[in-house]
């Protein structure tokens, strides 16, 4: 057993100063956090999430969506759905969040140089995406083809949709996005996101595929990865469960013999593709 | 802990009176001592002053949903076997305080608390209970983050077992190869010899504390018969063990995560979190949020939580697990199966609470066999 | 760029037509066109006889359903390499939505009622036809049905 001298209770946030609050879309928004106590790096992984904490109310689950490049400012991007969230879209500059972490395993961004990278995504799925892309962006070099698949409600829910664009103005990525429900003057893809997957431009026997979306989403992108040829070991997906600790002692991950805080969020795809098909597990 | 040496190699006799000056030595060591106590017609944990404070002549009858203390044999100090609490109360309380916030302008203050941690001397430690601590100690300890609460408390804590010479209704340990006889993890063992015409303990210390503290109580060298009459004591309880879990039963409910009786149990089962309570290994929590009525103080709660609840796997939108059959599972596959892919071994260590203290008596040896009878063994 | 390929050889290398015949593809070329619909343009309107279908080269159509009040709700867009309509294979043979061009479009048209003649007169190329648009039919009606899911909405609350 470990000597107790010092060792820091991993339940206590630290403090940190909100810099920046800013509207994504009609319910999500992105804030910028720098520590309180000094301006200490951050570094974290592509893919790994914080546990955030707001004031009297609770502490949920968020992934990084900045650039791994950039330790002092750490950024999340969150949607409102419910106490905690819409508690945190209220703050605004100078206010103090908790912060525990960075948790989690990360997406395989070193594991995939030399091969494609493509990456399927929907919703807010694409915000831990983002550090991902940011890496590879800064690497380009060391990639094949690099495609983003992304899918979004309506043309006013595409997440980061400046970027993407920037993304896509760019020769060196394939940008495509499709929406569930055409609106206004989208003049886009409409349809579900894993049908672009039938054609991005990637070899599916060199490809590395990164999966972030509704569970639901990830389960019939993989299987239209498969079909195209990209085998499961080569596939990630990143899962979402409930999480009270973010560091394997709550007990409310657990996905079968995964605590999904720790030995996930991301996954690959080969390692838990026999939980996926268990109701309920 | 040290190489393995034969058990029993240094063991010493005491007498019954002994007990009171081992609780004592305790005490002025510095130890808040702990043991059985009967209160409201069960065994619980609380403060011993004194030997007297022991639930002398005592036994319980345990099996499925049925608990009740009866007054047996005259005198004997270990008749009865676990209730209904078990130690990780003390080692991981019920509700905890992780931290305080302090409202400063806009901004806020963390407080972390940091008490000296209780020194505990756990006395009368059934072998199934330190095997559970050993379980724990792998939760909270995982290799990447440890919580120094827990650790602080389970160091610091004196453990004086109590090798099991009669068996409960719903125990299981040995064929969880968890008891009846303690194998380390104590500081001081003791089997209770009842003869005819004598009553002492065999004591015998599996650590330096241990043996300091022995070293001030009076006693003497333990003889080979003594030895013998310690192990025929744990021997007997083997014998009237009540219970027994079916082999390799880890890979059988692994293959099995579809199988109907889950459904079947589902049927029966309140989901009222009761096994998950009682459990001395279970260790999920939850965490709540206080704040006082100026909304310029907040506290953060961590308190047991169990997977029997719908809450327990809520995201957004709804819980993963809706169905008690699923529940369920995730109970019985977490302590006998998937436990050992999070943390070598098994969750499950045959205390037999879980069984005793379902209010419909569903127990998990016997839904274990009914897996295990389904693949046309016997 | 690539140049201007040939029909027959564009017909032959779509993974649609895998797996068919030389014969049959060569009936298959005979009775398909380049067409070309500026934005805007409409590929087909509902209602009217449904008697073509049609391979997206480069582009995107989009399937929409007018309804009054409101902008024409699309449905989901054919992009490069889809094919596209099955009206013709189901009667009354109509066109059950509108097919519009959402920029400029290149696709390939197939004269379906020169098809269905042969289909019926040759069970075997039927077969073959049915069984690769059974295909389309089950994975439209599979998107559809993920499309109504609403994954991302607000739908869950
Ligand atoms: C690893 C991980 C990364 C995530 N990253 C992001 C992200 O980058 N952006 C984002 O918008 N969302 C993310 N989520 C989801 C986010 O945690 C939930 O939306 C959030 O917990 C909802 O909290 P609430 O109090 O507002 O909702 P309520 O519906 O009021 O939920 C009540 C409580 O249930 C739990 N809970 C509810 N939904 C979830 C959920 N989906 N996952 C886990 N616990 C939940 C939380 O404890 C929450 O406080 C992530 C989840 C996980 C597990
Ligand atoms: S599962 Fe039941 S028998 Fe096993 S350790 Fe827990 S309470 Fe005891
Ligand atoms: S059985 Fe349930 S309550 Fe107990 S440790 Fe496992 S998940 Fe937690
Ligand atoms: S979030 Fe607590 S164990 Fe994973």
């Amino acid at each position: 057993m470990k000597e107790m001298t010092a060792l820091k209770d991993p339940m206590v946030p630290a403090p940190f100063r909100i810099e920046r609050v800013r509207k994504e879309l009609s319910d999500t928004f992105t804030i910028d956090l720098v520590s309180a106590e000094r301006r200490r790096a951050f570094s974290f992984l592509p893919g790994q999430f914080n546990m955030l904490y707001v004031f009297g109310v609770g502490e949920i689950p968020i992934s990084i969506s900045g650039d791994p490049a950039d330790p002092e400012t750490i950024v999340h991007t969150t949607r409102a759905v419910g106490s905690v969230t819409n508690a945190m879209w209220k703050l605004g500059a100078g206010q103090t969040i908790g912060v525990r972490g960075p948790f989690g395993t990360s997406w395989p961004v070193e594991k995939a140089e030399g091969l494609d990278v493509v990456i399927v995504t929907g919703g807010i799925g694409l915000a831990p995406l983002r550090p991902a892309i940011y890496q590879i962006m800064s690497n380009r070099a060391a990639y094949g083809n690099v495609c983003i698949l992304y899918g979004a409600r309506t043309p006013e829910d595409i997440l980061f949709r400046k970027e993407l664009e920037k993304w896509r103005g760019q020769f060196d990525l394939q940008v495509d996005v499709t929406v569930d429900y055409a609106t206004g003057r989208w003049a886009g893809r409409v349809g579900v996101v894993t049908k672009l997957i039938g054609r991005g431009g990637f070899d599916p026997h060199q490809t590395v595929a990164l999966v972030c979306g509704p569970e639901i989403m990830m389960r019939f992108a993989v299987e239209a990865l498969a079909e195209r040829g990209v085998p499961n070991e080569r596939i990630y997906v990143s899962l979402e469960r409930n999480m009270k600790c973010g560091i394997g002692f709550c007990g409310h991950c657990q996905l079968g013999g995964d605590f999904v805080c720790k030995d996930g969020p991301v996954f690959g795809f080969d390692k838990i593709a026999h939980k996926f098909a268990i109701q309920e597990l | 802990m040290t190489a393995k040496q034969s058990p029993l190699q240094k063991a010493s006799i005491i007498d019954v009176q002994t007990l009171d000056d081992l609780i004592s030595t305790l005490a002025h060591a510095g130890y808040q001592v702990i043991g059985p106590r009967k209160q409201d017609d069960a065994i619980v944990y609380d403060t011993l002053r004194s030997a007297g404070d022991l639930p002398v002549g005592y036994a319980d009858e345990q099996d499925g949903g049925k608990y009740r203390l009866v007054k047996a044999r005259d005198g004997i100090y270990f008749d009865y076997v676990v209730g209904p609490q078990s130690w990780k109360r003390f080692l991981f309380p019920p509700h905890q305080k992780i931290c305080q916030m302090r409202k400063q302008g806009k901004a806020f203050r963390i407080v972390e608390e940091t008490a000296e941690p209780p020194c505990y001397a756990f006395f009368g430690v059934r072998a199934c209970e330190i095997a559970a601590m050993k379980v724990q100690d792998k939760v909270f300890d995982n290799g990447t983050f440890a919580d120094p609460g827990y650790l602080g408390k389970r160091n610091a804590a004196f453990i004086v077992a109590v090798n099991c010479g009669r068996a409960g209704g719903t125990c299981f340990c040995a064929s969880m190869n968890t008891g009846p006889r303690a194998q380390g993890g104590f500081d001081l063992a003791l089997t209770e010899i009842v003869e005819k015409k004598r009553h002492v303990f065999l004591i015998e210390a599996g650590s330096v504390r241990g043996s300091e503290i022995l070293a001030k109580i009076p006693r003497r060298a333990a003889t080979g018969e003594d030895t013998a009459a310690a192990l025929a004591a744990t021997d007997r309880a083997v014998k009237g063990m009540g219970r027994k879990m079916v082999e390799d039963v880890g890979p059988l409910l692994k293959r099995n995560l579809e199988h109907a009786r889950w459904g079947e149990v589902a049927k029966r089962c309140l989901t009222c979190a009761n096994c998950t309570m009682v459990c001395p290994t279970c260790f999920c929590s939850t965490v709540e949020d206080v704040t006082d009525l100026s909304g310029s103080n907040a506290e953060r709660w961590r308190r047991w939580d169990s997977c029997f609840t719908m809450d327990f796997s809520y995201i957004h939108g709804g819980a993963v697990r809706r169905e008690t059959s699923s529940r369920y599972r995730q109970w019985m596959t977490h302590k006998l199966s998937s436990w050992f892919e999070q943390f070598g071994t098994s969750g499950c260590v045959g205390c037999g609470r879980c069984i005793t203290w379902c209010p419909v008596g569903i127990d998990i040896t016997e839904e274990a066999r009914a897996i295990w009878e389904s693949e046309g063994r016997r | 760029m690539v140049q201007e390929i040939g029909l027959d050889q564009l017909i032959r290398e779509h993974p649609f037509f895998e797996g068919l015949d030389d014969a049959t593809l060569e009936l298959i070329a005979g009775c398909a066109a380049n067409e070309r619909f500026d934005a805007g343009q409409y590929v087909f309107r509902e209602g009217q006889p449904a008697d073509k279908f049609y391979m997206v080269r480069h582009g995107s159509v989009a399937l929409e359903v007018r309804a009054p009040g409101r902008d024409s709700i699309v449905l989901q867009t054919c992009d490069d390499g889809d094919v596209m309509g099955w009206s013709w294979l189901v009667p009354p043979f109509r066109w059950k939505w509108d097919a519009r061009a959402t920029r400029l479009s290149r696709l390939v048209s197939f004269d379906a009622i020169c098809l269905r003649g042969k289909l019926d007169a040759d069970p075997a190329l039927g077969y073959a036809m049915y069984k690769r648009f059974v295909r389309v039919i089950a994975e439209r009606l599979a998107n559809a049905r993920l499309q109504m899911l609403d994954l991302y909405g607000a739908g869950k609350e």
